[in-house]
């Protein structure tokens, strides 16, 4: 180990920023496609090399970050790919496909990550910690310029920055935020949260993104409207309108638990600390639930040395991939459920 | 939850909140009021969905001939064949299939038909230049049809955003 990424900590899960108690990252993505070349579904394996080698000398060029790592996924081994996945690098997609196909990761805080030959030919990603939108659009923006300095974009005035698929043209952009919303689940009121967010067309997803379902009580919220309004627009009506009610919603929900069902809300928090403390076996959704009731009571001042960085560290941490590359080992559900407890006795001893 | 309309049994589909006099109000409709209250209906649904639903709308039953062998000239992609998997070929699939595509993507993204926002600048801001004549093309092509209709509340939203995009690069037009 050492060098690579998954070695440090990843910004996103610094757990610092503006609404860090509720919001755990917020997420930034671009898709483009190089104008000339078939979208990589359709076209042919030497147009996707092409691709990743275009795409590989504009970053050299562009250095669109301090430092950034280079990953040709024909030569990255299937448990890297998955620390990938886990880290919200490159999606579940991109770690399958065994065709020229290619991610470029900044170092060593992983804010950047471009996706080369997903479902586009570019998929850029910038993830910070906390509620950190209009930062990350910024900066987003700037890695975009570099890249389309050197490349040439499929573009049409009418449609917009042009896509595989029809739901992400206009402006290719994609804002989420990943939430954490225990006390809402606690009080049942969740499922309000869900149908106003659809209301809104906005998708909610889990905290494995797309068709995974909200474990942990964490929530990725996005926006599906790409055409006809600008960034700016979706940007502040996302983080000025939109996720701040939720995070009000959320507050109110931790409020009224502090204030009226406290017992409640310190029986979920010592029996999930009490759990984690002294299992021997720790399912990864087990782990995950536990540690989102540890991560409220530490919000929310009813726990004691336990941090939220180190809460944040350990979700990752506990995940399939990431315990067999500390494991250096592959290992079976069996295995990872005991190497998942002893990790989390360490970490969380008193 | 039944629909907010007098007398109506439907189950409410469609909610939207209104800022009227600065207070909120919240409407849940069935379908058809929202439908006859000029309310678009929109969920957003995957691509593959929407496109089942698009066709038995449109055509209650035979498709249009001319879908049915239409391809892209690039990429040879057919429209059947984006039927099913959802994704288009390349770039050059969006002007063979504009006609079909174009309510796809107005459903898809609550009701948007241009872009508006960044463009490549690398040409000197001629790609941005174009993206808002573009619009202002398509929306006074609206206005037309709207007056022609004799919806003046939407004729007076469209000259409205008319007047929003053209006085961007006109600014001085009026002082002079
Ligand atoms: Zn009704
Ligand atoms: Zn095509």
């Amino acid at each position: 180990m050492g060098r690579g990424p998954g070695n440090g900590g990843a910004e996103w899960i610094r757990g610092a920023g503006r609404d860090a108690d509720v919001v755990m990252s917020s997420r930034v993505r671009l898709a483009r496609n190089v104008a000339g070349v078939p979208f990589p579904n359709a076209a042919k394996r030497e147009d996707r090399r092409l691709v990743v080698d275009m795409v590989r000398a504009a970053t050299a060029e562009a250095r669109p970050a301090e430092s950034t790592l280079w990953v040709d996924m024909n030569e990255c081994p299937p448990l890297e790919r998955s620390v990938l996945v886990e880290r919200h690098l490159i999606s579940k997609e991109h770690a399958k496909g065994a065709e020229p196909r290619a991610a470029v990761i900044s170092g060593p805080e992983e804010w950047l990550s471009i996706m080369v030959n997903e479902e586009d030919h570019l998929r850029i990603q910038v993830m910070r910690s906390g509620l950190c939108l209009s930062e990350a659009f910024a900066q987003i923006d700037a890695v975009d310029d570099g890249l389309e300095r050197r490349l040439t974009y499929s573009f049409s005035p009418r449609f917009g920055y042009l896509t595989a698929c029809p739901t992400n043209v206009g402006t290719g952009m994609r804002v989420s935020v990943m939430l954490h919303l225990p006390a809402l689940k606690i009080t049942g009121e969740i499922d309000k949260v869900r149908r106003a967010a659809k209301g809104m067309n906005l998708a909610v997803r889990g905290f494995y993104g797309e068709g995974s379902d909200a474990v942990g009580d964490f929530y990725q919220l996005s926006n599906q409207t790409t055409l006809g309004k600008s960034e700016r627009d979706l940007l502040d009506d996302f983080e000025r309108r939109i996720v701040p009610e939720v995070i009000d919603y959320e507050r109110h929900a931790r409020e009224a638990l502090m204030k009226k069902r406290r017992v409640v809300l310190e029986d979920k928090v010592q029996r999930a600390i009490g759990l984690l403390r002294h299992a021997r076996m720790l399912g990864a959704d087990e782990a995950l639930q536990l540690l989102s009731h540890v991560r409220l009571g530490v919000s929310l001042g009813v726990l004691d040395g336990v941090d939220v960085t180190g809460v944040n560290q350990l979700i990752l941490d506990t995940q399939p991939a990431h315990l067999q590359r500390v494991a250096g080992r592959e290992m079976d559900q069996s295995e990872r459920r005991v190497a998942r407890a002893t990790l989390v006795r360490e970490r969380l001893a008193e | 939850m039944t629909c907010d309309t007098e007398g109506c049994p439907n189950e409410a589909t469609v909610s939207e909140t209104v800022i009227r006099g600065g207070k909120r109000v919240e409407k849940h409709l069935c379908e058809q009021c929202a439908r006859k209250q000029g309310l678009v209906v929109q969920q957003h649904v995957p691509i593959s969905e929407l496109l089942s639903k698009f066709v038995v709308q449109q055509s209650g039953g035979a498709p249009k001939s001319a879908e049915k062998s239409a391809h892209c000239p690039a990429c040879s992609l057919t429209w059947a064949q984006f039927r099913q998997n959802g994704v288009l070929g390349c770039a050059e699939c969006y002007r063979a299939f504009e006609s079909d595509l174009s309510p796809l993507i107005e459903r898809a993204h609550e009701g948007g038909t241009h872009h508006v926002g960044k463009a490549p600048r690398r040409a000197g801001g001629a790609a941005a230049a174009q993206v808002v004549q573009t619009r202002l093309a398509a929306i006074r092509r609206e206005l037309e049809q709207a007056v022609a209709a004799e919806q003046y509340e939407r004729a007076a939203r469209l000259r409205d955003e008319l007047r929003k995009i053209g006085d961007a690069p006109r600014g001085g037009a009026e002082e002079n």
